[in-house]
């Protein structure tokens, strides 16, 4: 076995127990955190720097450990940064939804509910928006 | 003519750039089908993105290695909380963000931010589009937080969005 393949599983297995780590970290938050909105961070946390470095240590092995240049991986991640917020922006706004309407499934955890924003307007999800802004479809 | 050929530039090298990296082969073949597919896309989808705003792009780039970097750091501070920070002393907190920012792609950019960077999530816009709704995970000083969300990062939106 060569010195350069050696180096590269070193590299690949320290990517990737650090990418699980960071997965089970994740995890566990979920589980132990007091209640939906400080759970929401841990899987999106996960996500991001846990999957990260395991991609990279894909691109690391095929790059040093085989010499072909991968960049599937990369695609993957930039997928993932852009989808996370999204899911995570969903569920934060169905809780808000239910902690308004009185019918919350899971209790409000030690933030509450948000106070409103300053002034007449109030939080998207409780109040269509208003004319001029970029939700507005009536005003197209 | 080349307006009408590229109405869109960035989008026609971005387009190019995800081609190249999807079908993971440097060859002339490859980034020919790649600018075919980055020349028409752009064409045939332009009436769907009428008054998009302009980008600058280098700062765009730097604020995406910031963001990165950030990622980064934030993720081993939001493990160190999760890990050995008790729930009693856990501090979360709403966050109302004040917009400086009014195109609806630069708001945008800005809540993925705030949701990609661990210990923050961004749950929802006002009605008028001047506040964020920020849930962070351990905030034992909001106003702070707010102040150093707006001057890292919406700062530098302000840039690279004129």
């Amino acid at each position: 076995m060569s010195g350069t393949a050696s180096f590269a599983e070193l590299l690949t297995a320290a990517l990737i127990v650090l990418g699980a780590g960071f997965a089970l970290v994740g995890s566990w938050g979920l589980v132990r955190l007091p209640s939906l909105m400080e759970r929401l961070h841990g899987p999106t946390k996960a996500s991001t720097l846990g999957m990260g470095a395991m991609l990279v240590a894909s691109v690391v092995w095929f790059q040093l450990g085989k010499g072909v240049w991968t960049t599937h991986e990369l695609l993957i991640s930039v997928f993932l940064f852009v989808t996370a917020p999204i899911a995570a922006n969903m569920i934060a706004k169905v809780h808000l939804h239910r902690l308004r309407t009185g019918e919350p499934s899971e209790p409000a955890g030690p933030s509450g509910a948000p106070a409103p924003p300053p002034g007449k307007a109030d939080w998207a999800t409780h109040q269509a928006p208003h004319q001029g802004t970029p939700g507005d479809f009536a005003g197209d | 003519m080349i307006r009408r050929l590229l109405p869109h530039p960035g989008l026609t090298a971005l387009l190019v750039t995800m081609w190249m990296v999807m079908v993971n082969d440097l060859t002339f073949g490859t980034l020919f089908l790649g600018l075919v597919v980055g020349v028409a896309v752009p064409i045939f989808t332009a009436p769907w993105w009428p008054g998009r705003p302009r980008v600058r792009f280098l700062p765009a780039l730097a604020y995406a290695g910031l963001v990165l970097w950030d990622i980064v750091v934030a993720n081993f501070q939001v493990a160190a909380i999760i890990l050995f920070k008790p729930t009693r002393d856990l501090r979360p907190a709403w966050l109302t963000v004040p917009l400086e920012l009014s195109s609806p792609e630069a708001i945008t950019v800005f809540a993925g931010t705030i949701s990609l960077t661990p210990g923050t999530v961004s749950a929802d816009v006002s009605a008028c589009g001047q506040y964020l709704l920020v849930h962070a995970l351990h905030a034992p000083d909001p106003a702070a937080e707010v102040a150093k969300v707006k001057a890292r990062y919406e700062a530098r939106l302000k840039e690279i969005f004129p």
